[in-house]
């Protein structure tokens, strides 16, 4: 299955290798090196890339390219999601992924990734097991560990692997039991430049984290479960009970995890929660053109919408633009032509706007492009699909938990707003 | 110095910039022979670290490997990875580490066990070999599965080292193929894909507890286990499309398909088939994608059409994931497309360009839109289209005018707005928006080029401006090919052309050649002096691609006295009528590699790809994958836990370790329990006695033990109790290909006998299984057999005359049975908890027959579980007028309890208690229609004398059941 790993930064520098088989030459990489220079953006690097002997599956996390190396047949997917996997798992040991945090970290990570392949396949991928197999570091730790020559892997042999839910450690003990759930709800739009919706769709997650003693056994249940079109589950959910009584009853693993994803059909109809309004024009023949831009909040049942950053990629021939925000801060990259403003929280009584100039290359002809406007935006405590948490019930354990659940809805990666575009004269 | 990069600590780094210069690391060895973990382990770190950045840590060897028994975890551990990393550059020093691992092998904690075989599976040296076999051997039938599962993962490992040991390995494959823990399915099914993939014979006996235990599997052992059972049901069951293909095919030959439809055996699919639909469909909700692409692909490859559908929905959502994740399912999606349309239809909007999506990903959404577009959505995919040319990326812009044609040529009705379209393009600012527009006009005008001389004017016209190669070359093409629809401009541009010719490119000056080669044969007059200047220019061409061609047209074109024969055809040869290139997609018969495969995406096939067999004409035996069922009784694992317990009842007067022994303990057990749990087929070796032993222990252990292990017990009697549910359960619903022995094979009444039926032949059984749609009705299994020589039609129920609150749900109505055929259909029925008769009409297209279904009264019930503590309880209040009990003798085949629980179930639907005594078995139920509870209690006393008791509130069923055991019991 997966023979070898290679970690590469953005400049191209292998700074990490991993070999579960016999060792593969570094210089296998030369042929992703070389797809990476024919691709135009980063992310266009083919994520599976043949050479003579091997092939390259590669994910790209953080700015690093994680590139396993094949020798045959085996699911893409299966190794692109073990990647992935392998992210995440930094993510949570060390806060985050970065280059340093790994280099940092060499001796864990290499300890990781022994313990989650064994000859390239995947072994132990639960964050809870490989937790008792190896303690993530911590600087109270690193401290002691450098004074009393102490260590990271875990005094006792891990039982986790044996138990009968595999993905909960044993022995958990807490002093104050708790279980908050995050009910996390994505925005995905389009809107032609008329402000009618061309797709809208609404993706949610339900986050756990997750801290109670023993073996609890919970259940969790919604006021209107229909709503949910199509779900995934983490494995410790059990399906047969969610088919029959549309109830979420799980075993949960210790800390946090994502219990659910789900996706409300956009037969519903879905509320956006902002509008924008935008003038962009250009006349043929000026140097210069117009840039008007209003947001305005609807149908957020009296929530504040937050953190709303809007941008826009501006045609090539924008030179410069020279605006004035009604509040928050613009910035424009004359390389790149992205324009993006930090509106931060919308006042519905004083609407906020981006006003002014933009001026073009002399003699160019007028931009024929749209300009797409991207918005990325929070509304604390409320889901914009309605979903309801109903109650969350324990069993197998005696003390009382304390539980919390909160209610959060943002833009998603590719926010509303395409094609919003300047109305051509 | 270059150590600061990994990490380590300050004091060190002097020493290391000291060291590389002089002498390579001295220190670590220093470090290493020192007393000191922590130096030790210090040591270890850095070399790790340096084994992690790629450098060469080889010289280390012996002074590591002496620290192969440290007793520290990690410096051990740390060991372990530098060991499997050199040991192939150093075997015989490799060897000396070998004794430890082989005193691990045998340590009494398994997780060292595996750890030992582990590390020792992966250092590659062949000498070791026989040691590998002997110990995978050993822990292939070593007491922990999570041993076993290490064993499962050593087998690739010593193949790969020693392919000559396959016979070997292939036994131990076998082995564990036939464990029947979830912890060792994946990861043996991922040994056998790489060892003996062609063995599908080994598959046979384990295919259904595969299916069955698919659910339970960690992921990654999921996708395995799915991939390979692909290629089984390929090799072993029959296609379920087979009939549509068939139909579809030709339409002249409609006459002939019929009649093979109708020779052709109706389809039925194979319950076994049936099976890995139903078992991996659940799987779509996995949140790995890998799981989720392979229940996909299974789904694509096995399912009848119809049911394929599901998946989109699961695909779709994958596509909210990662981008490479998108990549891999677009890919696959858009392979899917081509073949089976309608099912993403309904979510073409999913498949909408988004301008944050990566140029890869914008142009695969690109291809699936343009294999969903149909007669109906064109128009509003047209229209997305036309937003995406606005785009800013290039490279997407040209993708979409290429799909544009490719719409253009599948869907006749809209060439026409298309490609008004994309003449319109044609007037872009872009320059590469034109010439993609050029080519791809270039291709729709040669399907019907008379209705668009005004195009090809105005392409001409474009010559002047354009400079993208393709594009002129485009152009000039179609100005010669179609010279006489512009007769004017024809020569006009040859002129130009002429003019330009040494600075054009390769393709341009190629096409120059050929327009001048078409305008001499069509309008030598004009044309005659230029063609020779042209193709006097091309002689000397620096090119000689360029220059051949040149001498070949001149050949041709101009005759001469040498010409041959040829020159007389020339306008034949130049101006032939030639095809429209037919726009296809690249993703066109691309379902031949299985999908999700690294194969199908690359359109290649990678090393070690199994191809997917064709569906069989006739299928293979099905009875391969009978495994014998014996009784079930209880497992040995239970059997073990329980022993467990009684061990642990002794240990805890001993203070010593006390908590800690009990809680592994209580891990490992329950571990097993589990395991047994989601068995299907028990071990059967144990008897029922086995069974009352662990019971006992259990109430045993019960009252020596103070309450902590009373909650230990009760969770044990939880798992253990659960276990028997998915027996009884099991017993009570015999299906057919897999019928329990409990209850013997259905009984089946007649409803129409042949003759009375004028040759249509109908029974009836009660299948036991729920009625889907209403749990108050029992399902009565109805077969038809049609003995006449001509067909029966519009089979139906008529007029049904029922006692009052009995209801009847119909079957679906079968509209033809061929002669000689037999059909099966389900039926419901509430009988109201009496054993009142069901009358109504069967009828056909001509006739009608009026039936009576009468049921037994063992049939008006089902099972359901109870512990014995609640049967007693129940018990309890069911005396008096509702308890009814008989005394009898056994009849001379009725010995042991096996027996008597057998005739019991068979005679009613219950389901057995689990209990206490070898003298008694009880039984319980619940009528279908009011739900009453049914209570059967059966005591055997000496020589053949028994009592039956019956405990029911409905007092008819109760005396109407004593009755029918009573019978059954004395024959």
């Amino acid at each position: 299955m997966i023979h070898s790993l290679f970690l590469v930064n953005s400049s191209g520098d292998i700074f990490l290798e991993k070999h579960w088989k016999s060792v593969v030459s570094r210089s296998v990489c030369d042929y992703f090196f070389e797809a990476q220079e024919r691709a135009s953006e980063p992310e266009n690097v083919p994520p599976v890339i043949p050479t003579p002997h091997h092939y390259l599956i590669s994910v790209l996390r953080h700015r690093i390219y994680f590139v396993a190396v094949i020798q045959s047949e085996v699911p893409p997917l299966f190794v692109i999601e073990f990647l992935h996997r392998v992210v995440d798992t930094f993510q949570d040991y060390f806060g985050v992924c970065t280059e340093a945090a790994i280099k940092d970290n060499v001796v864990v990570v290499y300890e990781l990734l022994e313990e989650m392949l064994d000859n390239g396949f995947p072994l132990a991928t639960e964050s809870n097991i490989l937790k008792e197999l190896i303690k993530p570091p911590t600087i109270l730790r690193t401290v002691v560990n450098t004074i009393t020559g102490s260590t990271n892997v875990g005094e006792q042999l891990p039982t986790g692997q044996l138990s009968v839910v595999p993905w909960r450690r044993t022995g958990v003990k807490y002093t104050n039991n708790e279980a908050y759930f995050d009910v996390v709800e994505e925005i995905d739009a389009i809107i032609d430049k008329s402000g009618s919706t061309i797709t809208a769709e609404i993706q949610g997650v339900i986050d756990a984290c997750v801290k109670l003693s023993g073996m609890p056994d919970l259940t969790l249940s919604f006021m209107n479960p229909r709503l949910l079109d199509d779900v995934s589950f983490h494995p410790c959910v059990r399906f047969k009970r969610w088919e029959a009584e549309r109830i979420l009853s799980f075993i949960p693993p210790d800390g946090n995890f994502r219990l659910l994803s789900y996706h409300v059909s956009s037969q519903n109809l879905v509320a956006i929660p902002v509008y924008v309004k935008h003038n962009i024009t250009f006349r043929e023949g000026s140097s210069q053109g117009r840039f008007e831009l209003t947001l305005g909040p609807k149908q957020t049942m009296g929530k504040a919408v937050e953190s709303v950053l809007v941008s826009s990629q501006l045609p090539r021939g924008v030179l410069n633009v020279n605006l004035n925000p009604s509040q928050g801060t613009y910035t424009f990259d004359p390389v790149t032509k992205l324009l993006s403003w930090d509106v931060g929280k919308i006042n519905p009584q004083k609407l906020p706007s981006l006003k002014g100039s933009m001026s073009l290359q002399a003699g160019a002809s007028k931009p024929d492009e749209n300009p797409t406007i991207n918005i990325q935006f929070k509304i604390q405590q409320m889901a914009i699909s309605g979903l309801k948490v109903n109650r969350l019930d324990m069993y197998g354990e005696k003390y009382k938990p304390f539980k919390g659940i909160k209610y959060m809805t943002k833009a998603g990666k590719v926010p509303e707003g395409r094609r919003d575009e300047a109305a051509l004269p | 110095g270059r150590w600061s990069i990994c990490g380590i600590t300050g004091n060190f780094t002097n020493i290391c910039v000291k060291i590389s210069l002089s002498c390579r690391h001295d220190d670590l060895k220093e470090m290493l022979d020192s007393n000191k973990d922590s130096l030790k382990l210090e040591a270890m770190k850095r070399i790790v670290a340096m084994i992690a950045r790629g450098k060469n840590a080889s010289d280390l060897f012996p002074a590591v490997v002496k620290n192969v028994a440290c007793k520290n975890i990690e410096v051990k551990k740390l060991v372990y990875v530098y060991l499997v990393r050199y040991a192939e550059e150093q075997q015989d020093l490799a060897l000396l580490s070998i004794s430890t691992f082989q005193r691990g092998l045998k340590d009494p904690n398994q997780l060292i066990r595996a750890s030992a075989l582990r590390v020792l599976s992966s250092i590659r040296v062949t000498i070791i070999v026989p040691i590998m076999m002997l110990a995978i051997k050993e822990a292939a039938s070593d007491m922990s599965p999570y041993v076993r599962k290490t064993a499962a993962h050593a087998i690739p490992k010593l193949y790969s080292l020693d392919p000559d040991q396959k016979d070997q390995l292939i036994e131990v494959i076998e082995k564990l193929l036939a464990d029947k823990t979830t912890l060792v399915a994946g990861s043996v099914v991922m040994a056998f894909e790489e060892v003996c993939p062609e063995r599908i014979d080994l598959i046979h006996k384990n295919y259904r507890k595969l299916c069955n235990l698919l659910i339970d599997v960690e992921e990654w052992g999921q996708v395995v286990i799915i991939n390979m059972l692909t290629r089984y049901a390929r090799t072993q069951f029959l296609n379920p499309n087979a009939n549509v293909s068939v139909s579809a095919e030709g339409k002249e030959d409609k006459v002939e398909a019929a009649a093979l439809v109708v020779k052709r055996k109706p389809y039925v699919m194979d319950p076994d088939h049936r099976l890995l639909l139903r078992n991996t469909k659940p799987l779509l909700q996995s949140r790995n994608a890998a799981v989720v692409m392979a229940v996909a692909q299974l789904y694509f490859h096995l399912a009848p059409k119809a049911e394929v559908g599901v998946i989109a929905k699961a695909l779709v959502r994958l596509m909210r994931s990662h981008s490479e994740v998108q990549y891999v399912v677009l890919q696959n999606v858009a392979t899917m497309t081509i073949k089976r349309r309608g099912m993403f239809e309904p979510y073409l909007k999913s498949f909408y360009i988004r301008s944050t999506d990566p140029t890869q990903i914008k142009v695969l959404k690109l291809e699936v839109l343009t294999n969903l577009a149909n007669e109906t959505n064109i128009s509003t995919i047209l229209r997305e289209f036309q937003t995406y040319i606005k785009s800013m990326d290039k490279d997407f812009v040209a993708a979409t005018i290429q799909a544009i044609g490719r719409c253009a040529t599948n869907i006749g009705e809209v060439r026409d707005t298309c490609l008004n379209g994309l003449v319109q393009l044609l007037s872009n600012r872009d320059e590469l928006v034109v010439a993609e527009s050029v080519v791809v006009i270039k291709k729709l005008l040669q399907m019907q080029p008379e209705k668009h001389s005004d195009i090809i004017k105005h392409m001409a016209k474009l010559t002047d401006n354009i400079q993208v190669p393709m594009a002129r070359a485009s152009i000039l093409w179609l100005i010669g090919e179609y010279c006489e629809h512009v007769p004017k401009i024809a020569p006009d541009v040859l002129r130009k052309m002429a003019k330009s010719f040494t600075n054009e490119e390769d393709i341009v000056k190629l096409q120059i050649l050929n327009l001048a080669a078409k305008l001499y044969l069509t309008n030598s007059k004009q044309t005659k002096l230029l063609t020779q200047y042209v193709l006097n220019l091309a002689k000397y061409d620096q090119n000689y691609d360029i220059r051949d061609r040149a001498r070949f047209i001149r050949q041709l074109i101009v005759p001469t006295d040498k010409s041959g024969a040829l020159s007389k055809y020339a306008k034949k040869l130049f101006l032939a009528l030639k095809p429209a290139p037919v726009l296809e997609s690249p993703f066109k018969d691309r379902d031949h590699f299985q999908l999700g495969s690294l194969s199908h995406l690359l359109n290649a096939k990678a090393g070690g790809y199994q191809e997917l067999p064709d569906w069989p004409e006739s299928a293979p035996d099905p009875s391969v994958r009978n495994v014998e069922v014996k009784y079930p009784t209880c497992s040995m694992n239970i059997e073990q836990s329980s022993t467990e317990e009684q061990k642990k009842s002794t240990k805890s007067k001993e203070p010593k370790d006390r908590s800690d022994s009990e809680s592994e303990d209580e891990e490992e057990s329950s571990t097993e329990s589990s395991e047994s749990e989601s068995e299907e087929e028990s071990e059967s070796d144990t008897d029922a006695k086995k069974k009352k032993k662990v019971l006992l222990s259990i109430s045993i252990n019960h009252t020596l033990q103070g309450t902590s292990l009373r909650y230990y017990i009760l969770k044990k009697w939880r798992i253990y109790v659960s276990f028997c549910v998915a027996l009884l359960l099991k017993c009570s619903f015999p299906s057919p290909q897999a019928a329990s022995p409990t209850c013997g094979p259905l009984k089946t009444y007649e409803l129409l006998h042949r003759i009375t039926g004028e040759g249509l032949a109908v029974t009836y059984c009660f299948s036991r299984r729920p009625f889907t749609g209403d749990p108050h009705m029992v399902s009565v299994q109805i077969q038809f057999t049609n003995n006449t020589e001509v067909e029966a039609r519009s089979l139906r129920v008529l007029e049904p005359k029922l006692q009052s609150g009995m209801r009847i749900a119909e079957f679906p109505e079968i509209d033809v049975l061929p002669p000689g055929e037999i059909s099966t259909v389900v039926m419901g029925i509430d009988f109201c908890d009496s054993t009142q008769a069901a009358n109504f009409q069967l009828c056909t297209h001509t006739k009608k027959f009026f039936v009576t279904i009468q049921p037994p009264v063992g049939e008006l019930m089902m099972p359901i579980f109870m512990t014995e503590n609640e049967f007693k309880k129940e018990q309890g209040q069911l005396m008096g007028m509702n308890e009814i009990t008989e005394k009898l003798t056994l009849g001379e085949g009725c010995r042991g309890d096996h027996v008597i629980i057998q005739r019991v179930i068979s005679t009613a639907n219950l389901s057995r208690v689990p209990c206490g005594s070898a003298m008694e078995c009880r039984f319980a139920g619940k009528t279908v229609t009011s739900g009453s509870l049914v209570l059967v209690t059966v005591v055997t006393k000496e020589e053949r004398a028994a009592q039956v008791t019956v405990n029911c509130e409905k007092m008819l069923i109760g005396t109407m059941l004593v009755k029918d055991i009573l019978q059954a019991l004395s024959q």
